[in-house]
């Protein structure tokens, strides 16, 4: 083995979205010597894809939100299974991290008085999306990457190395997190895309902050990137992942052309005032309003179309229900044969508004219906139908550090960690929740590393770990089936092939509305596919080769996919972003059930199991911790019988 | 801006990091379109202008002064009753009133955010055209004398501003018949209106006054009126090529227009 | 409209070289370069480097040259082509060429540290900011950058001039100079730092000869010539060429 270029650094973050920029920025501040790497260039994150805005009480539109309101919304949209100290330290500290990004640079849209503009959005009670047209959340990304500029900046003026204390890896890929021979951590074992060259970043803190896992699916909003790469690093470390059945469809994605199929049409198009109409042409969401949130939404498309203007004397219309009602209600129109031409729905905001203002108020969604599908928003509807958006479950984190369970020095925060959202986001909060737990990450990372001073103290990654890193990575390049004539004489496998096959298994066995039969073939049809990526195999050389680099994100899309798919056979009820066909209510017994997600051979190796239908993922329930009675009581009683088991509501 | 001329094998898109490719550009489009017929726009203007301003001769017809030769300001001019010719240079001046009063326009004009781009585009291939390679071996902008220069354009601005007064005093005076009388319009009183509004559109389109009305300032919140006008200008300096090219040959014309009645080409209708 | 056959020509290579190659690829309806360039990955050139990412011109990845034009490969309609043309793509030629459609951009990256950050105002906190929505408008149009450096590219300053790559910013950060200089809270001036004279003194502003090539190539439509770099070029005037303006700043202590 030749030997690696190693580097020292005290806390590693991986990932450079706003999650991984704010931990980044965060750890420096506190003193942390970091790196972060990315697989993109640094900026490209798919944070920029955000639209709609941060949700956060700030209360400049309307002064009756406060975080408590912020609380009850999150609950009420994550079906109250959030890990609720999340979503309270979320409302509580979002206004914080939203007036921050402004003392970094950052612009948004005023109010008149001057104050940050905020926007309604659905599930939120008031308006209080933090906003800066349709591109939010480029603003944040941009924002954070010029913040750590200025951090480097300093350290130019101090060192004169701007990468003393922070530096950026970009476009450098993590296969591994390394640990020391006590099980904590100590690394992590890299690629550079570019040269394909491996190195070490050792530290005794590493932040994951990957994002979501939305390429496991043929319909996406999801850019390359979203492998699950992180979710598969704490799995291979010995972390678990909570609750990966929770997957959110976005109700407005193209659907047409097919090569844009799954890019997001942001919420902000319903939330300023579009309109959902099926074939008929008819306004169908007042048909899909559920139960439980029959009180809060119009009942008549008068009273909708009265709210925009006069929001404290009539109820939202339906269009804004939260998401996973918005996608299911979608779903069901198309398979009654009342979609589109394309098969979607038509999401008309030309007969709502006049198009000088949806120019001004939604000018990258002109932009992206003009350009990629030569669709005049402002003369004629959009066609939109459900895409993969986002995962509510991942990696388990302690609430208030972000600490994952199990692994000392791993922290996760973001997209890629799990609980804070609980079965359904509202849009709106993952900004937020990036910058308010990446925030947590990289505090508590900082100070854990401190702590170890510089010393021999700090954890050193055992060698073998680097070695068989090495070797797994390297392992496409010399794939080959067996000689022609043995058992199985099939040359070494496609990995766009079998990526494909994995999207196609989980967008029609695992997708939006889920059965038994069809979860129970998806996981034989994983099994198959691990051991068919065991043999996938690249030409060519290691510099900037994309063949290899998704032979080796495969490992990751492969592990998560088996996740959510053995989650969401487990989960025999229907809750927010986990709809089964077969079990179509929801169950207050199951909402105080967590599913936990562990690797079943900790050896970690890729290695198809004997037993295919064994796979390598373990499942565990778990009873999660009642919610805190002070919280409880922010809901009225009725409210929380609908959601909670008869002697939660006595205790 | 360019001491060469000869291309140079390994610089630019041929620089030894660069992507091997030996064309000079890939463009399948016909992109020297727009550089020739630039060129070719701005060179026949400078061709007529230069016969115009020299010739001394057949600039004023009553009503109707040229602008070529708008201030006229030496003895030699010929006699405009109320005209704007005051013989602010006397008698020692020989050659031809225009030169004195077209270097401003001219200043104004060279020195134009948009003329320049085309004359650099144009003239001097620098680029041609975008992506396209440029011919010259080194480059240094306007960073240097001559070209800093061209930081000089407001005040080209400020003196732009008063020769259009005179025009548009002129233009009032076109409202004459021959005999000098009021009341009247001629089709050469149309040619000057027409002028007047290109000139006047152009002058105010210009980036300088853009910023001098409002562009300069951090918070347009405290200065609602020059935030209007800021606005207004803006407007107008969208259209700054077209304006450049609408005025500049509107200014041609008129001059043309008021050679054919001066040397009796041609006889101006009169409308009323 | 129906699938057809066109005809490509991708440069391959690296550092050490390269040729243009052709392909024969399939093409669907609705499909842009980067469906194609992704075919043939897929199908014909499994180790094709290009980068990519959001596939929506939102994160500016993809950047490159199509038949001789810096474009968003995901932003080009094949339906702008005829069936018959043959669809040159080639690296950004501006740029070092890491490897087939990969530049190497750090220019980009170096450039964006020498530009002094935002500065808060001394004094206001968190919170308490207070801006007019005309006001941030102006700086606004310039934060819809996706930095896909397609005008970093086009820019004839660099493209053709190597060696003056160490003192021009170029167009995407002389307009982030003038985004911070329009912030209406920015308070470099409180800390020394000029930006209006900086631009030109250190930022290389005099290079541009506002030939208008960032703003024809910008995805975004940003009007980076009309609104950041002669609104710039007028600014660092009032600075060091404008004696009017100097005395009335010195004499009535104006800041702006």
């Amino acid at each position: 083995m030749t030997q690696l270029e190693r580097q020292g650094w005290d806390v590693v973050v991986v990932g450079a979205g706003g999650a991984g920029l704010r931990a980044a920025i965060e750890a420096r501040e506190q003193g942390a010597r970091t790196a972060v790497i990315c697989k993109s260039l640094f900026g490209k994150a798919h944070t920029v894809m955000a639209e709609g805005g941060i949700a956060a009480s700030m209360g400049n539109v309307n002064s009756g939100d406060n975080w408590q309101v912020h609380f009850r919304d999150t609950m009420r949209g994550g079906k109250f299974l959030n890990q609720w100290r999340m979503a309270e330290l979320h409302a509580r500290e979002a206004p914080d991290r939203v007036w921050e990004l402004e003392t970094w640079g950052a612009l948004f849209d005023r109010t008149p008085d001057g104050k940050i503009s905020q926007r309604n959005f659905g599930g939120h009670e008031y308006p209080r999306l933090a906003h800066v047209g349709d591109r939010t959340g480029l603003e944040l990304i941009r924002t954070l990457q010029q913040k750590i500029v200025s951090l480097q900046q300093e350290d130019f003026r101090e060192f004169g190395d701007y990468e003393a204390r922070l530096k950026v890896f970009q476009e450098c890929t993590v296969t591994r997190v390394l640990k020391d021979e006590r099980e904590r951590v100590a690394g992590t074992f890299c690629y550079e895309r570019e040269s394909g060259r491996f190195f070490v970043l050792e530290a005794p803190a590493v932040v994951l902050a990957t994002g979501g896992i939305g390429k496991s699916f043929k319909v996406t909003s999801n850019s390359w990137e979203y492998t699950g790469d992180g979710h598969a690093l704490a799995l291979l470390a010995g972390a678990p992942l909570l609750n990966m059945e929770f997957v959110q469809f976005h109700p407005t994605g193209m659907v047409w052309p097919p090569s844009v199929k799954g890019i997001l049409v942001t919420e902000s198009v319903r939330g300023d005032g579009g309109v959902l109409r099926n074939s008929d042409g008819k306004r169908f969401m007042f048909d899909y309003i559920p139960d439980v949130f029959k009180e809060k939404y119009a009942q008549s498309e008068e009273e909708g179309d009265r709210w925009y203007e006069d929001p404290d004397n009539n109820r939202r219309p339906p269009e804004l229900l939260p998401r996973d009602e918005v996608a299911r209600a979608i779903n069901s129109e198309v398979k009654a044969g009342r979609g589109s031409p394309h098969g979607g729905v038509f999401l008309d905001v030309s007969t709502r508004m006049p198009a000088e203002t949806i120019r001004r108020r939604l000018p990258s969604m002109y932009h992206q219906f003009k350009e990629l599908a030569d669709v005049d928003i402002t003369a004629e509807a959009m066609e939109v139908g459900p895409t993969c958006h986002y995962v509510m479950g991942g990696v388990a984190v302690d609430s208030d550090t972000a600490a994952t369970r199990g692994v000392p020095g791993l922290y996760a925060a973001g997209e890629v960690a799990g609980g804070m959202h609980g079965s359904n986001r509202l849009g709106g909060n993952s900004l937020s929740d990036l910058l308010v737990f990446g925030r947590r990450a990289g505090l508590h990372a900082a100070r854990y590393a401190i702590g170890f001073g510089e010393g021999a103290a700090r954890p050193r990654p055992d060698a073998g770990q680097v070695d068989a890193a090495a070797a797994e990575a390297l392992r496409p390049f010399s794939a080959e089936g067996p000689e022609p004539g043995e058992a199985d004489g099939r040359p070494p496998e496609n990995p766009y092939t079998l990526h494909q096959e994995l999207q196609q298994t989980m967008n029609d066995l695992v997708g939006i509305i889920r059965r038994e039969p069809e979860m129970e073939q998806a996981l034989e049809k994983l099994a198959d596919l691990r051991v068919r990526a065991h043999r996938a195999g690249v030409e060519g050389h290691r510099q900037f080769n994309p063949g290899w680099h998704l032979a080796l994100d495969l490992r990751n899309m492969l592990l998560v996919s088996e996740c959510v798919a053995r989650a969401a056979l487990e989960r025999t009820e229907s809750r927010g972003g986990h709809t089964r066909e077969d079990c179509p209510a929801m169950e207050p017994e199951w909402r105080r059930v967590n599913l936990l997600c562990r690797l079943a051979d900790v050896s970690g190796g890729l290695a198809p199991s004997d037993e295919p239908r064994r796979g390598q993922i373990s499942l565990a329930r778990e009873t999660t911790e009642p919610i805190r009675p002070d919280l409880l009581g922010l809901f009225e009683k009725e409210e929380l019988v609908k959601y909670l088991a008869e002697e939660e509501l006595h205790s | 801006m360019a001491t060469g001329t000869e291309p140079q094998p390994r610089t630019g898109v041929h620089d030894a990091s660069r992507a091997a490719i030996t064309a000079r550009h890939l463009r399948t489009d016909r992109w020297w379109l727009a550089p020739a017929a630039t060129a070719a726009g701005l060179l026949a203007f400078v061709v007529y202008s230069t016969w115009r301003a020299f010739a001394n001769a057949d600039y004023y017809a009553a009503p109707y002064v040229s602008p070529f030769y708008s201030p006229c300001l030496a003895e030699n001019c010929v006699p405009m009753k109320d005209g704007p010719n005051w013989a602010i240079f006397g008698s020692w001046w020989g050659l031809s009133p225009a030169l004195l009063i077209l270097i401003f326009p001219l200043g104004f004009r060279l020195t134009c955010y948009y003329y320049r781009k085309a004359y650099y585009r144009g003239f001097w291939a620098s680029p041609p055209a975008c992506a396209v390679a440029e011919p010259h071996k080194t480059y240094s902008g306007e960073t240097r004398f001559p070209l800093i220069l061209q930081n000089i354009h407001r005040y080209f601005f400020y003196a732009a501003v008063p020769v259009a007064g005179i025009l548009t005093y002129d233009t009032v005076l076109a409202f004459r018949d021959e005999t000098y009388a009021w009341g009247h319009m001629g089709l050469g009183t149309l040619v000057f209106l027409v002028n007047i509004v290109l000139i006047w559109a152009y002058t105010f389109s210009c980036h300088s006054c853009r910023h001098i009305v409002g562009g300069k300032l951090k918070h347009f919140s405290r200065h609602p009126v020059r935030y209007r006008l800021w606005g207004w200008v803006g407007k107008l300096n969208a259209r700054h090529m077209q304006l450049a090219w609408a005025s500049l040959l509107s200014v041609a014309l008129a001059d043309f227009y008021v050679y054919l009645v001066a040397s009796g080409a041609f006889d101006d209708p009169r409308l009323f | 409209m129906s699938s057809y056959t066109a005809a490509f020509r991708v440069w391959r290579g690296d550092a050490d070289g390269g040729e243009l190659e052709d392909f024969k690829v399939e093409v669907n309806e609705g499909e842009v370069v980067l469906d194609i360039i992704h075919r043939l990955q897929a199908t014909q050139a499994s180790d094709l480097a290009v980068r990519w990412n959001c596939k929506a011109g939102k994160c500016g990845s993809c950047s490159a040259e199509i038949n001789g034009r810096p474009r968003l490969l995901c932003m080009t309609r094949m339906s702008i082509f005829s069936r018959e043309e043959t669809i040159t793509v080639t690296p950004l030629r501006a740029f070092p060429v890491v490897r087939d459609l990969v530049t190497d951009v750090s220019f980009n990256y170096a450039k964006a540290r020498e530009v002094p950050a935002f500065v808060p105002p001394p004094g206001v906190a968190a919170g308490d900011y207070r801006m007019q929505q005309i006001d941030v408008e102006r700086p606004q149009e310039f934060r819809k950058c996706i930095e896909c450096f397609l005008c970093q590219d086009t820019c004839h300053v660099v493209r053709d001039h190597e060696e003056n790559k160490a003192s021009f910013a170029g167009p995407r950060f002389l307009m982030r100079i003038a985004e911070l200089d329009m912030h209406p809270l920015d308070a470099a001036a409180g800390v020394g730092v000029d930006r209006k004279k900086t631009a030109q003194d250190e930022h290389g502003l005099g290079y541009c000869n506002i030939t208008k090539c960032c703003t024809e190539v910008c995805p975004e439509n940003i009007k980076i010539t009309d609104n950041a770099l002669i609104p710039l070029k007028e600014r660092a005037v009032d600075r060091k060429y404008d004696p009017l303006v100097w005395l009335g700043d010195k004499i009535f202590r104006r800041t702006e």
